[in-house]
């Protein structure tokens, strides 16, 4: 039993997280929010130079193989910058399942190619225009075609990073890949998602810390109020027992038991309630300025809200933790329990 | 990271499984806060326990432990709380002082007092509040006058735990005139020395879980000072840290009741309103949050980190999901949620009881509302 990071998952984080803080800036969002961009060419270019790209990719598809864990981090410092590009859904999700179907695929020997996927728990595939591909579902089975094969049409999201469409296909303008782990790819997006939504939250508390200190009012600070730091140390608490859930969920992915499904249900609940949470109080320690498009807490808001309810609504996942209560045995010595054990 | 036991702590675990079948009593015992004749059977538990040298597992076994690690002590009192042992009469022994004496206690102070504690022959109360100093315990007035190699105690304190039954308690105290943080020291005193009165106070369950303490030229030796004159503060922070963070409320605890809560929603699904099933779920998820969030602390802390103020955090997690939880039973409950266990339609698990008791959680060691000034200061770094 040992509850820590390595050394290598805290360095990828950390080479992440100073990536992230060089090219997804307040200016960078501001730029691309003007130009009605969901990519910008340079910071993805750089993001693929990193490798991060590759981090879940397995090494039979040119990838570097690591797990579930590193690439977590990795997500959670691209919720930090609220991270516009797709790397999550293609690097995190997309990916890995067309490698598991065809690991010689040409699209994945080019690292920059983002690949779009329409899941059967999404209505609306993100950022199906821009991408190289898009996997597409159907029966279980797993189809790949190109924007230009699909009729796409767009539907707005409130976020103005994310690029929705619903999708029309037909299987004869598709290439059939077979059948398709669906449910591995599910459970990787949420957790990647909870993962991302962490970064979320701990940005939207920063962002009203570095406020609180600098605004004042009756002559005094904001932030030295007892009502606003308590905001603040509530969304702060949400956070720190959302942590945990992520990372023993991105550890145990992999045995894909009744137990697995439902922490990662339990991290993708509780992250994107930190996330939620968290946006709202630091609205509310910004005031007025809070509830404007030009203080950047609403980018966290709306991306927390549109990560809540794709990838499994909170009811879809909240029952996934039932039937792991009411299926398996509970209580103090099951907390790291495995259904295998349980047979 | 490897959240898998190792064999050695499966093998750990099947023997704390198979003492504990052996020896926990077969019928509940009485509240130790009921009566004395209930503070004594868990007095004589805690001998049992160390008979099969279960008493401080944590604690180095030069002073009465076990020398187990912090992996090893969540197992314990996984299965501890599995096996619906009872509740430790010693627990501001076991998990307050005793980590403050191990850390900050000479020698010979830990050989005089941890032993002792961890048979259950002394039984020890906290003295830390005062009418005028709850969580700002920089307000304790009570003094301390140096008298050769003695002190004289004077002062008031009140809402100490134990200490109506209890044998020894440890309080702060202060040099006559200092101020603040400065001059305060943590001393012990026996609850029977001359000048010592204590007063029982009932809590809102009748329980006298509460006592108030006067202390009047109470004469004790210097060799009950914990650390250096003065440095009492500073002890204190450290002992709080303990109390807010790992030692307090084990997760075990609460995995324990949201089980329970989880068969009493199945026993009364068909009636109770079908929402409360997401409040079931909710608590489940809370505690195992917890515990992950503890056996997370647990493993940074054996790699060499140090207990920060994220303990706040963890008290007030534990505090509200414990109101949560006791509160999803009795909603599940409906009418009979009021009945007391006396009543012939008592639920069998006294939830209204445990209710009580949770909403105590936000109050005690450090209320919330300053567990929030701590994050927001400490963590956040907010102006003071």
């Amino acid at each position: 039993m040992d509850f820590t990071l390595n050394d290598e998952q805290l360095m990828f984080a950390e080479t992440a997280r100073s990536l992230f803080a060089d090219s997804s800036t307040p200016d960078h969002w501001r730029r691309m929010m003007e130009a009605g961009e969901a990519i910008d060419p340079a910071r993805w270019a750089s993001i693929v130079e990193t490798g991060l790209t590759l981090v879940l990719l397995p090494e039979n598809a040119g990838g570097i193989g690591l797990a579930e864990s590193d690439f977590a981090l990795i997500a959670q410092e691209a919720g930090y910058v609220v991270l516009p590009e797709p790397l999550v859904e293609s690097a995190g999700v997309a990916a890995p399942t067309l490698a598991a179907l065809a690991p010689d695929h040409p699209l994945l020997a080019d690292p920059a190619a983002t690949i779009a996927i329409a899941h059967p728990a999404n209505p609306y595939v993100a950022n199906a225009d821009s991408a190289a591909a898009i996997l597409l579902h159907q029966e279980g089975e797993a189809f790949l075609a190109t924007p230009d094969q699909v009729t796409l049409t767009a539907q707005p999201s409130i976020d103005p990073f994310r690029r929705l469409f619903t999708v029309e296909w037909s299987p004869q303008n598709a290439t059939a890949l077979g059948k398709a782990d669906w449910d591995l790819a599910f459970d990787r997006a949420s957790l990647f998602n909870a993962a991302f939504g962490l970064g979320l939250a701990q940005r939207a508390v920063d962002l009203a810390v570095d406020y609180a200190k600098e605004r004042q009012q009756f002559g005094k600070p904001i932030g030295s109020y007892q009502a606003v730091k308590h905001h603040l140390a509530s969304a702060q608490v949400t956070i720190e027992f959302a942590k945990p859930v992520v990372a023993a969920a991105a550890a145990e992915i992999g045995t894909r038991d009744v137990q697995a499904r439902a922490r990662v249900s339990h991290a993708k609940i509780v992250a994107l309630e930190a996330a939620d949470k968290a946006a709202r109080a630091s609205i509310q320690v910004h005031g007025a300025m809070g509830y404007s498009w030009e203080v950047d807490v609403h980018l966290f808001l709306k991306r927390a809200l549109a990560l809540t309810q794709s990838w499994g609504t909170p009811a879809y996942h909240r029952a996934r933790i039932a039937t792991r209560i009411f299926t398996q045995p509970m209580g103090p010595d099951q907390t790291f329990a495995r259904e295998a054990d349980n047979a | 990271m490897d959240l898998t036991y190792t064999p050695e702590q499966q093998a750990f675990r099947a023997e704390v499984r198979a003492w504990l079948e052996a020896h926990v009593p077969s019928a509940p015992l009485e509240h130790f806060d009921a009566t004395r004749e209930g503070f004594e059977a868990h007095r004589q538990w805690e001998k049992t326990l160390k008979s099969g040298d279960w008493g401080m597992v944590t604690w180095p076994r030069e002073y009465g432990g076990r020398g187990l690690d912090l992996i090893q002590w969540l197992i314990f009192e996984e299965e501890y709380y599995r096996a619906g042992a009872p509740g430790r009469v010693n627990q501001n022994g076991i998990f307050l002082l005793g980590p403050t004496l191990i850390e900050f206690g000479t020698h010979e102070q830990k050989q005089r007092f941890l032993p002792k504690m961890a048979s259950g022959e002394e039984i020890w109360a906290q003295a830390w509040s005062e009418p005028q100093a709850g969580s700002d315990l920089a307000g304790v007035r009570a003094t301390a006058t140096r008298d050769g190699d003695d002190y004289i105690l004077n002062g008031h304190k009140i809402w100490s735990s134990r200490a109506v039954f209890a044998d020894w308690a440890f309080g702060l105290f202060r040099e006559p005139g200092s101020e603040r943080h400065k001059g305060m020291s943590l001393i012990f005193f026996p609850l029977d020395a001359p000048g010592v009165t204590v007063n029982a106070i009932k809590k809102i369950n009748g329980h006298v879980g509460f006592a108030e303490i006067f202390l009047e030229n109470v004469r004790v030796p210097a060799f009950n000072r914990l650390g250096d004159e003065g440095q009492g503060w500073h002890i204190c922070m450290a002992t709080a840290g303990f109390e807010r963070g790992l030692m307090l409320r084990s997760p075990a605890r609460y995995q324990v009741a949201a089980k329970k809560l989880a068969a009493l929603w199945q026993a009364h699904k068909e009636t109770a309103d079908p929402a409360l099933e997401a409040d079931v779920v909710r608590a489940h998820m809370n505690a195992d949050a917890y515990a992950l969030n503890i056996y997370q602390t647990a493993s940074r802390l054996m790699a060499g980190a140090k207990i920060g103020p994220e303990a706040s955090t963890n008290k007030i997690f534990w505090s509200e999901l414990d109101i949560h939880l006791t509160q999803t039973a009795l909603s599940i409950l409906g009418p009979q949620a009021e009945l007391t266990h006396e009543a012939p339609d008592a639920s069998p698990v006294d939830w209204i009881d445990d209710y009580i008791f949770a909403l105590a959680g936000p109050i005690y060691a450090g209320s919330n509302e300053i567990q929030r000034n701590i994050i927001a200061e400490r963590m956040l770094g907010l102006p003071r």
